[in-house]
C-alpha cells in the first residue's frame, strides 16, 4: 500500500514514518505508570526540498510535539525519521549535534527563546562557533550579513534581546536558525504572538528566505489563514493523528475529513457582507489520555452517515482524490468496504459530503 | 437621537513611568447605544485594553484617568465616582470578560461559588437562591450538566468551558454593558466559534450592549455592528462595520486590512505596514502614524489631524479627507524604487 508520502514527486528531504510519542501518566510515590497520553500516534509524512508543509490543528493535537520529534528535542516512542536518507533516530549524540546543523527550529515565543544575558551578536554567532563554521572577523562578518538578511541593522549585534519588539526578536530567532545554513526549519507557531502588521513582515521574510535559499519548512500553526498563505501542502492533526493531508489549494477548497470541514468553517471571515452556514462543533477535544474508540473524531462528527461503525473502525489515512489523503470511512472512496462497515454495526452507507467551498473574500 | 448608554468624551489615561509619561489613551471619544455591539481594533500598544480598563475604573498607579475625562454611563460620570460607588456599578451594570479565563477565575473556589458570589455581592436573597441563580446561568451559557459542573474547580474544566464560566459571571446580574477584552484570543478556532455564537445569542436574549476589544478583524466582521480603530492612543477611524471593510479611509485601517492573510488567497505577498507601534511615551508629532504611512507628506509631520467627518457615521483622523489626491503611495510617486 502506498503511503501519503510516496505519491508526491521527487526525493523527500525529511521522511517521518509511523512516528509516535506516548507520555506515561505516573501516579503515587513510586511513580508507577498508569496508562499513557498518546500525544502523537502513528504519524507519517514527507517534507520535500524548498517546500512548506503546514501542520495545523487545535491545542493539544500533537502538532508541536511532532515538530520536536523530528529534531529529537523529544525522543520518539516509536517510528522513524530520515533526513536526506539518513536515519536520524539511530545517530549518536555527537552525530546528532552535527545533524542539527541541517535541521533548525524557530519558536513561537520570541520573549523566552532568546537568552536575555547574551547580546544579539553572540546569539547569532553561537551556532557558527559550535559547528566550527567561522571564527574571529569572518564570524563577525557572517553575523552582520545574517542580520542584514533578516532586515535588522548590523549595529543591533551589540544590544540585548529585551531592547527589541516581538517582531524584531522573531527576526533574531530566524537569523540564529539561518546561521548554520540549515536545509530544513521547523517553524513552531512563528507568527502567532505577533501583531498583524508585523506578522505580515515576518511571513514575507520567511517566504523570501525560502525562495533565496531553497529552505524546506514544517510550518506549525493554529491560524488557518496564515497556513493557507504560506504552505504548499497541509496536514491536519486531531488527537495525535494526521486526519487529512493534501495540497493547500485542494484542502481549503474541498476539505474531505469532517473535522477539517468544521475547522475551516469556524475561521472568522473578515468580510461583514459574507454570511455562511457554519459547522459549529459541540463539546471539546477529548483527552488524549483516553481517546475515543474507532475514529477519534466520532463523538463530535456531524457527517450524516455517522454510525456505529465509526465507533469501531479506526479509519485509515487513505487516498480520496489525487494527492488528497483523508481518514474517514464515510467519505468514499474507502478501502473499508460497506460489508465490513455493516459487520461493525454500520447502518448508513458512505456518502460524499463536501460543504460549499470556502468563499474567496 | 436617544441618549447613548455609554458616552466617553476626551478620555485620557496616562501612566507615569520612570521613562516618561505614557499617554496610552489620549483623548478618546465614542458612544455605545443600548443593545449595540461596538468593536475596538488595533495592535498591541495602541490603547484599546487601557480604554476598556478605564471605563471600569480598573487603572492602578502609576496610571490614572486624567481630570477632564468623561465616562458618562446612563448619564452618570463614572470618572468622578468613589471606589465604593464604582463597586456597585462593576459586575452589576457593567461587566468585564477578560482574555485569559484561567487568570480571571479563582482556583480555590468552585465555579458555582464564583458565579453565586457575584449574585450575593450585588443582590439580596439567600445563599441558596444565589446558588440556584448561578446554576441557571451556567445552563444558559451552555455548560452541560450545570448542576454537577457547578461543584467543579476551574482547573477541571477546558479553556472553552472556563470562558463560558467567565461569561456566566459577567452576565448573571444582567448588566447593561459587557466589556469583552479579547474574549476568544486564547481559544481554539472551533471553540472561538462556539463562544462568539454564545455571546451573540445572549446579547439578543438580554439586550446587552457589548464593547468587543480584539485584534482579529475576522471576529470584528462577524460580530460587531460598528468599529473603532485605535492607533497611538487615539481613535483614528470609526464607521459601521460594512462601511469600514468596504471603504476604509485611514491608511492604518487600510494597512491592517491588507496585511491580514485572507482565506482563499494563496501564497501572494502580504502587504505590510513598515515599522512598529512607537512607545506611548513618545508618540510622533503631527499625525501619530506618519512615520509608518505610505502617503504621508509634510503636513502630516507638522499638523495633528482632527477626526474628519467623511461619510454618514464615518470619521477618519487623516488629512487625506481634505487632500484626497495625495492617496498615492510613495513608491509610485517616486516612480523609481521603494524609499526606506
Amino acid at each position: 500500500m502506498t503511503t501519503p508520502a510516496e505519491t508526491a514527486q521527487g526525493r523527500p528531504l525529511v521522511e517521518a514514518r509511523d512516528l509516535s510519542k506516548h507520555f506515561p501518566i505516573k501516579r503515587g510515590l513510586l511513580g508507577k505508570s498508569h496508562g499513557a497520553v498518546k500525544a502523537v500516534s502513528g504519524v507519517s509524512f514527507d517534507v520535500f526540498p524548498a517546500e512548506t508543509l503546514g501542520l495545523v490543528g487545535e491545542s493539544g493535537c500533537g502538532k508541536s510535539t511532532t515538530g520536536r520529534l523530528l529534531l529529537r528535542l523529544i525522543e520518539p516512542t516509536g517510528g522513524s525519521v530520515r533526513f536526506d536518507g539518513q536515519d536520524v533516530l539511530s545517530l549518536s549524540s555527537g552525530d546528532m549535534r552535527r545533524m542539527r546543523r541541517n535541521m533548525q527550529i524557530i519558536f513561537q515565543d520570541p520573549f523566552s527563546s532568546l537568552n536575555p544575558r547574551m547580546t544579539v551578536g553572540a546569539i547569532v554567532r553561537e551556532g557558527l562557533t559550535i559547528h566550527g563554521l567561522a571564527e574571529g572577523s569572518a564570524a563577525d562578518a557572517r553575523v552582520r550579513s545574517l542580520l542584514d538578511e533578516v532586515g535588522l541593522r548590523a549595529d543591533v549585534a551589540s544590544r540585548f534581546p529585551h531592547e527589541f519588539s516581538g517582531g524584531q526578536r522573531q527576526r533574531i530567532g530566524i537569523a540564529r536558525a539561518l546561521a548554520v545554513e540549515p536545509k530544513f526549519i521547523v517553524c513552531d507557531e512563528p507568527v502567532s504572538a505577533l501583531d498583524v502588521s508585523v506578522q505580515a513582515q515576518v511571513i514575507n521574510l520567511m517566504q523570501d528566505l525560502q525562495r533565496d535559499r531553497g529552505l524546506a519548512y514544517l510550518f506549525i500553526a493554529h491560524d488557518l489563514s496564515v497556513v493557507e498563505h504560506i504552505a504548499h501542502r497541509v496536514a491536519v492533526m486531531y488527537l495525535g493523528k494526521i486526519v487529512e493531508l493534501a495540497n493547500a489549494e485542494d484542502l481549503y477548497r474541498e476539505p474531505i475529513m469532517p473535522y477539517t470541514q468544521a475547522l475551516l468553517s469556524a475561521v472568522p471571515v473578515a468580510d461583514p457582507t459574507h454570511h455562511r452556514s457554519r459547522v459549529v462543533l459541540t463539546g471539546d477535544v477529548p483527552s488524549p489520555a483516553n481517546p475515543p474508540s474507532g475514529c477519534v473524531f466520532h463523538p463530535r462528527c456531524q457527517h450524516p452517515a455517522k454510525d456505529a461503525a465509526c465507533t469501531q473502525i479506526v479509519p485509515p489515512l487513505e487516498l480520496k482524490a489525487a494527492n488528497h489523503w483523508a481518514a474517514c470511512i464515510k467519505q468514499p472512496p474507502t478501502g473499508v468496504d460497506w460489508a465490513h462497515q455493516q459487520a461493525a454495526g454500520g447502518t448508513k452507507p458512505p456518502e460524499r459530503i463536501i460543504p460549499a467551498a470556502t468563499p474567496i473574500s | 437621537m436617544p441618549e447613548p448608554l455609554l458616552h466617553v468624551e476626551n478620555l485620557r489615561t496616562y501612566f507615569y513611568t520612570p521613562s516618561g509619561v505614557a499617554r496610552s489613551v489620549d483623548g478618546v471619544s465614542f458612544d455605545i447605544g443600548a443593545g449595540e455591539t461596538v468593536g475596538v481594533v488595533g495592535e498591541s500598544g495602541c490603547g484599546k485594553s487601557v480604554t476598556a480598563l478605564s471605563i471600569l475604573r480598573l487603572i492602578r498607579p502609576p496610571g490614572r484617568v486624567e481630570p477632564g475625562s468623561q465616562i458618562l454611563f446612563r448619564g452618570r460620570d463614572l470618572a468622578t465616582l468613589s471606589e465604593k460607588e464604582m463597586r456597585d456599578v462593576r459586575g452589576a451594570q457593567i461587566a468585564m470578560v477578560f482574555q485569559e479565563p484561567m487568570s480571571a477565575l479563582n482556583p480555590v473556589f468552585t465555579v458555582g461559588d464564583q458565579v453565586a458570589e457575584v449574585v450575593r455581592i450585588h443582590g439580596s436573597g439567600s445563599r441558596k437562591d444565589a446558588w440556584n441563580r448561578a446554576v441557571e446561568m451556567l445552563e444558559t451559557v451552555g455548560i452541560p450538566a450545570a448542576g454537577e459542573r457547578a461543584h467543579e474547580y476551574p482547573h477541571q474544566l477546558s479553556g472553552g468551558m472556563r470562558q463560558r464560566i467567565v461569561i456566566a459571571m459577567a452576565l448573571v446580574m444582567n448588566p447593561a454593558l459587557v466589556v469583552a477584552d479579547e474574549p476568544t484570543t486564547a481559544l481554539d478556532v472551533t471553540i472561538q466559534a462556539q463562544i462568539l455564537e454564545l455571546l451573540g445569542g445572549l446579547q439578543k436574549k438580554f439586550g446587552t450592549s457589548i464593547l468587543m476589544i480584539t485584534h482579529d478583524l475576522g471576529v470584528v466582521a462577524e460580530s460587531v455592528s460598528r468599529v473603532i480603530v485605535m492607533y497611538g492612543g487615539e481613535v483614528v477611524e470609526q464607521a459601521d462595520v460594512r462601511d469600514l471593510f468596504a471603504h476604509a479611509h485611514h491608511p492604518y485601517t487600510e494597512g491592517l486590512l491588507r496585511a491580514m492573510p485572507h482565506m482563499g488567497q494563496q501564497r501572494e505577498r502580504l502587504a505590510t505596514i513598515p515599522g512598529t507601534v512607537p512607545p506611548a511615551t513618545s508618540w510622533p508629532e503631527g499625525c501619530r502614524f506618519h512615520d509608518r504611512c505610505p502617503y504621508a507628506w509634510e503636513r502630516c509631520v507638522r499638523e495633528h489631524p482632527p477626526l474628519y467627518q467623511i461619510g454618514v457615521n464615518h470619521v477618519s483622523r487623516c488629512h487625506l479627507a481634505e487632500e484626497p489626491e495625495r492617496r498615492v503611495p510613495h513608491e509610485i510617486a517616486a516612480a523609481a524604487g521603494a524609499p526606506v
